[in-house]
């Protein structure tokens, strides 16, 4: 069984400050991390590598430090190679990288936790021609298929595709496993392959990325009278 | 011309409405698709909006609906494709797109045109920040947040209803059994009044003090993702936020919420909100319009008391 996780590097959004006169945001000097569902899917990976054997890649828009934390974690191998397009561009990039590589099964995140735009699973899966089973939150291999649990908005659906497939994973799948000291010593000797892929077209343009102003009238009240008077008063 | 698409009723004819508005300004005519065994909405759509409905009789599965689009797309050209947001919508939205080497916004919640060009907005960076975007080419191809905008019923209003048959090839993905989450499913999108509970609230028995409030203002029980996802105290449909759902109500009250930025994400269209905390630092007092610092196990059953 070879699984690739993709695995999308991210600014730590809780660090991200505001620029108070142009409403931008500043992200000089600010850390980045793995995002977050992208952790669950390379969990997911290292957990069905256990019990069937096989490989994990790590395929990751980001740097080193990402590379590091992900053969941290178990991957046997990491890409990397520097991301900045729009979900058409990084499909089409991703797609380029996967057809030189031997996989049985692609795991991604349900969407990344910047731009929590659920798009590059289902994308990269079409481009491949593949079968896409988004939002899993339990997966188990059969004899050459993947079957699954899919969280939709009023049910649970539980559905299966062969292999190759591609898997987008939800938080709840699993719980992320935190390396040990040795294990990351081990990660050093394993291989990071740095590729720089041609600029793809893109779909959409970006024009700002503004700030929501938050005009909340922030006023403390002393006691739970004065609470429940402005309660009844709002909710009328 | 615009096609609309969503599996979901009223998302469907909620992005009619929005699309009518487009198509209207940009002077072009406006589609729905619908796929659906046994269809008979196909008029309402019309009421709706739409000046003409492509009917295709099928089950509703993601690879059919993806074949479905792709080949209307191909037929008719569409300038713009308009998919409800559910996540249906949200998977095939970008397949389809990837199809035709396009771009895709999802979760779009504001439309303007400039110039005659749709430009979008979305919230990124975990909510904090929205991105103004505009498409370099078509199909545009966005989805709509289901709840997000309103709905328009005209019953004089005529149009076509063109039955289609699609050739579709077998679906990759087999379905093989439906767990309903509930029979009684909670809209917390439409809901006036939302009491919330988060890890303030000490143990799963508690949860009858948010209840009981929820009750009596006329409100139903929200929560943070604590816990609906990891103590798992309430079902998802209750779950506000970023990766929930998105309320606009009129009060929102917030209690043993410390207000983390993905929380503030699904709350930023209440029209005021409310929070009682016992750490004064917490950030939902900078996110609230009332705060009030202290111990919910105090504060709630007095206020509760009241309020009756
Ligand atoms: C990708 C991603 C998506 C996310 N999406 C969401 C989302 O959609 N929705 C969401 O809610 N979160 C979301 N989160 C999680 C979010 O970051 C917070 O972890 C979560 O909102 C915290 O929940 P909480 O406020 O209930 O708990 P805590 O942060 O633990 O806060 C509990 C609060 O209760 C107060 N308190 C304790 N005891 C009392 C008492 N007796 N009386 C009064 N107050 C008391 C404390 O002071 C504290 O402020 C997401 C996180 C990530 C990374
Ligand atoms: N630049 C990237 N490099 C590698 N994987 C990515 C990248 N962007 C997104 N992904 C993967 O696609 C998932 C969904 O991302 P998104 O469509 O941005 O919400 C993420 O959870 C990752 O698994």
């Amino acid at each position: 069984m070879d699984i690739i996780v993709c695995i999308k590097q991210i600014f730590d959004l809780g660090q991200i400050m505001v620029d108070t006169a142009t409403k931008h945001p500043i992200t000089e000097g600010v850390a980045r991390k793995i995002s977050d569902f992208d952790k669950n899917a390379l969990e997911e990976a290292l957990r069905i590598k256990e019990k069937h054997g096989g490989t994990v890649l790590a395929l990751i828009g980001g740097a080193k430090e990402a590379a590091k934390e992900a053969l941290s974690m178990g991957a046997d191998e990491a890409v990397i190679y520097s991301a900045d397009s729009d979900s058409l561009g990084t499909a089409t990039i991703l797609a380029e990288i996967i057809h030189k590589i031997k996989y049985d099964l692609i795991l991604c995140g349900e969407a990344s936790i910047d731009e929590f735009s659920f798009q590059i699973g289902p994308r990269l899966a079409e481009t491949l021609g593949i079968p896409v089973l988004t939002y899993v939150r339990e997966m188990e291999l059969k004899d050459n298929e993947v079957v699954v649990e899919r969280n939709l908005e009023n049910r649970y659906e539980v559905a299966k595709a062969r292999l190759p497939a591609l898997v987008t994973v939800a938080k709840e799948i699993n719980e992320p496993r935190i390396p040990t000291l040795l294990q990351i010593l081990d990660a050093s000797k394993k291989t990071i392959t740095e590729v720089s892929p041609a600029k793809p077209a893109a779909g959409v343009e970006t024009l700002s990325i503004l700030a929501i102003e938050m005009k909340r009238k922030e006023v403390i009240l002393k006691d739970t009278e004065n609470l429940a008077r402005v309660i009844i008063s709002e909710k009328s | 011309m615009i096609f609309t698409f969503s599996e979901d009723y009223e998302t469907a004819i909620e992005i009619l409405a929005k699309g009518r508005e487009i198509a209207d300004s940009l002077r072009l005519e406006l589609a729905a698709i619908s796929i659906i065994k046994h269809d008979d909405i196909a008029n309402t759509y019309i009421f709706c909006g739409a000046d003409k409905v492509y009917s295709i009789d099928s089950e509703l599965h993601a690879d059919i609906v993806v074949d479905c689009l792709f080949s209307l797309i191909n037929q008719h050209k569409p300038e713009i494709l308009l998919i409800g947001g559910t996540r249906l919508g949200k998977e095939i939205a970008p397949r389809i797109a990837q199809k035709f080497g396009a771009g895709c916004v999802t979760d779009c919640v504001d439309f303007s045109l400039e110039h005659e060009k749709l430009m979008v907005k979305r919230f990124v960076l975990g909510g904090r920040f929205i991105a103004a975007q505009r498409f370099l080419r078509n199909p545009q191809i966005i989805t709509v947040p289901p709840r997000r905008f309103g709905k328009k019923l005209d019953t004089a209003r005529t149009g076509e209803i063109i039955k289609t048959s699609a050739k579709l090839a077998e679906p990759r993905v087999q379905v093989l059994e439906i767990k309903d989450k509930s029979s009684q499913m909670l809209r917390i999108e439409e809901a006036d009044i939302i009491v919330s509970a988060g890890r303030g609230v000490k143990k799963k028995e508690d949860l009858v003090l948010i209840e009981s409030l929820a009750k009596a203002l006329g409100g139903v029980v929200g929560c943070s993702r604590s816990v609906a996802a990891d103590l798992k105290w309430l079902p998802d449909e209750h779950w506000v936020g970023l990766s929930g759902h998105k309320v606009k109500p009129k009060l929102y009250i917030a209690i043993g919420i410390s207000g983390q930025v993905q929380h503030i994400a699904g709350i930023r269209d209440a029209k005021t909100i409310i929070a009682i905390n016992s750490d004064p630092n917490a950030p939902i007092f900078k996110a609230c319009d009332y705060g009030i610092v202290g111990d919910l196990y105090e504060i709630v059953p007095k206020l509760i008391e009241i309020l009756q």
